[in-house]
């Protein structure tokens, strides 16, 4: 998995509540066997028009003044429904490094820390406010995992909490298989000693 | 908190204290995996995981797989039509032999939606930790497992050590008291629990389902209350084992052999008197109407007697919102009478209501019935096995005596990744489990309802209220 440590980037916001993973990507591009190239098919319903090719002018992420937006603010329960990790990798791929919302599903919230996207939880307030000082695009933001901190050069700055283990593992980039490998002895007596 | 013999601890403690195999000081715990089904969209890239690290699958005794989401439901004979599903399945089938996994391939009776085939053929067992790269793995804690959807990264890690790195949730207690009314399903009980909670009510707990209603329903209704738990936004949902479980699971083929002893030691699962949770809720069986979703998520769900919302009946800005994107995408104007809206299409089939008990409460509504001039029904068994069981009670002709289509297993129309789909502007009374934007297709609009509210609902060509339906033996 690749490092997270700090990361400053152009903001997008969604102003939409329960975004499901069918919608940050759609099944018809489930098929493929690879985990790479879903960049191109992120949002894909809402982001085109009906050809599938030609942008949608209304949609958030077609405005010119985001199109290298690298951090995503969204509303409460990002990424519900389907467990397709597909969805963070169509986030990572299309080029945003962090998630920031109320809330996110749990499955969701989890696969953006196998995948090197950090998700960010922020108060409803700040997040209006974000809403707010995004209105005046482009506007930019500094993710700072090591000092657990979102802040802008105009003076919002909050700190964020998050497990101190997957911040480890982020920040450091393991591989969380290596890890419990590490353990695998008591994975072997675990298995040796079920009667059942 | 120390856990000593005396202190009441629910079901949730008993299995995750039995299958914690390292629990480090700080960060999640190693936890076993007793059981992993696997399927073709989400275990590729897992398995080339595998093959890039060099790792074996640990366990493949433990590891069971079906294709399920991409298989076509017409003709098997024919080959796939479509390259990227054919290679998908393909993928499947060549991982499965090269990591020696168990498949229950396309032609075996066997092979069906992940989440029937586990329990109908008694892998699924009280007390277990059950994983798959599906959010609807739910559905096995009908049993009283821990059972719960992942990501592939996850799915490679099961795959590599049989354990996955698990944060203990919290558990929410929805029980659900009295007797529900006639004509009222297990559906409709999930579906109102799921608008009273929210779609994200239960996001970072274990809901554990209890009360006399609960405890009334067969397993095959349990099985549909819990799968669509994570449309409440928890991963897992649970029903403790009682003597409905031990009597479904005596005859199955991959039932413990010495059965008494697993039934005594399943008999242990169930919360201790006086066991708490960190959060529950209570609700009466009576209050539970038949129910439809009216919006584009499971939350947005209202009773058939009820009329769609207005935005201005919230305060919050964003639930207006959320409220008129809905009425919007599903063209539905606020106030209009749930009973009013017109359907194109009816799905019997999904995880969620593709069992035998479904399509036996949808064949006595459509029996001795057509299907509306103006709608284009079908039924996709869940499994196999459950076709070929309906096919001997003759459901398969009362279904198509009545202008059904009579399918081959698989997920089909439930997310329309084969080509089972709704065209843009369609409407649909559907069995399964999430009405969102585009779920059935592109543009299609999505209503979930019980199997016997979608039946009623493909002979009139609109939603009507189960509990007046004329039922002609």
């Amino acid at each position: 998995m690749k490092a997270f440590t700090v990361h400053s980037g152009v903001v997008a916001t969604m102003n939409r509540a329960n975004v499901d993973t069918d919608q940050i990507i759609p099944k018809q591009f489930l098929k493929r066997i690879e985990r790479t190239g879903f960049g191109q098919f992120l949002f894909y319903d809402w982001r085109f028009q009906d050809d599938g090719t030609t942008p949608n002018p209304d949609f958030e992420l077609n405005q010119d003044v985001v199109k290298d937006a690298s951090i995503l603010v969204a509303r409460q329960n990002f990424g519900s429904g389907s467990s397709r990790e597909h969805a963070v990798w169509a986030l990572d791929d299309y080029g945003f490094r962090s998630v920031i919302a109320p809330s996110f599903a749990d499955i969701f919230y989890n696969n953006c820390f196998k995948n090197g996207v950090l998700p960010i939880v922020l108060p409803d307030a700040d997040i209006d406010e974000l809403f707010k000082r995004a209105e005046n695009a482009p506007y930019q933001l500094t993710v700072d995992l090591e000092n657990q901190v979102v802040r802008d050069e105009s003076g919002f700055e909050r700190s964020f909490e998050v497990d101190p283990s997957r911040r480890e593992n982020m920040l450091q980039g393991l591989d969380d298989i290596a890890q419990t490998l590490l353990v695998e002895d008591k994975i072997s007596a675990y298995e040796a000693a079920r009667t059942w | 908190m120390s856990a000593t013999e005396n202190t009441p601890r629910n079901m949730l403690d008993k299995i995750w204290n039995e299958h914690v195999v390292h629990a480090p000081t700080t960060g999640p715990a190693v936890l076993y995996i007793d059981l992993h089904l696997v399927h073709e969209v989400t275990s590729p890239q897992a398995f080339e995981g595998l093959r890039l690290a060099q790792r074996p699958v640990r366990q493949p005794a433990r590891t069971l797989a079906t294709p399920d989401h991409n298989v076509p439901t017409s003709d098997r004979s024919l080959p796939i039509a479509d390259p990227i599903s054919r290679k998908q399945i393909e993928t499947l089938r060549e991982n499965c032999a090269e990591f020696g996994v168990q498949l229950f391939d396309i032609g075996d009776v066997r092979q069906g939606i992940v989440h029937v085939i586990g329990p109908e053929n008694g892998y699924t067992q009280p007390g277990m930790t059950i994983v798959c790269g599906d959010s609807h793995t739910a559905t096995h804690g009908a049993f009283g497992s821990l059972a719960f959807g992942i990501g592939t990264s996850e799915v490679e890690h099961v795959l590599a050590t049989q354990t996955l790195l698990q944060f203990k949730p919290k558990t929410f207690e929805l029980r659900v008291d009295g007797e529900l009314s006639k004509g009222v399903t297990a559906k409709d009980m999930i579906l109102y629990l799921i608008g009273q909670i929210g779609t994200a009510g239960g996001t970072g707990y274990v809901l554990e389902y209890t009360g006399d209603c609960v405890r009334a329903l067969s397993m095959e209704e349990r099985m549909t209350v819990c799968n669509m738990s994570i449309e409440a936004g928890a991963r897992a949902g649970m029903i403790a084992p009682d003597q409905t479980t031990f009597d479904y699971l005596r005859d199955k083929p991959e039932s413990p052999k010495d059965f008494e002893a697993a039934v005594e030691r399943w008999r242990h699962l169930p919360s201790d008197p006086g066991a708490t949770y960190d959060r529950s809720n209570v609700y009466q069986g009576k209050d539970i109407e038949p129910q439809v979703t009216w919006g584009t998520n499971p939350g947005q769900v209202l009773s058939v007697t009820a009329s769609t919302p207005n935005p201005s009946d919230f305060s919050d800005p964003t639930d207006q919102k959320t409220t008129q994107d809905s009425l919007d995408y599903m063209d539905l104007k606020a106030g209009t009478p749930i009973q009013d809206i017109k359907i194109d299409r009816v799905f019997i089939g999904s995880c969620t209501n593709a069992r035998i008990e479904d399509l036996r409460a949808a064949a006595a509504v459509v029996k001795g019935h057509h299907v509306s001039s103006d709608v284009n029904a079908m039924v996709v068994p869940g499994s196999g096995k459950v076709k070929e069981h309906a096919e001997r009670e003759g459901l398969d002709k009362v279904f198509k005596e009545a202008g059904f289509d009579w399918r081959e297993a698989g997920c089909s129309m439930c997310l329309a990744m084969n080509p089972d789909k709704l065209a843009p502007g369609e409407r649909c009374a559907s069995t399964s489990n999430r009405n969102f934007e585009g779920r059935q297709g592109k543009g299609g609009r999505t209503h979930l309802v019980s199997p016997a509210m979608a039946a009623a609902a493909a002979v009139e060509g609109h939603f009507v209220d189960i509990r007046d339906w004329a039922y002609k033996s």
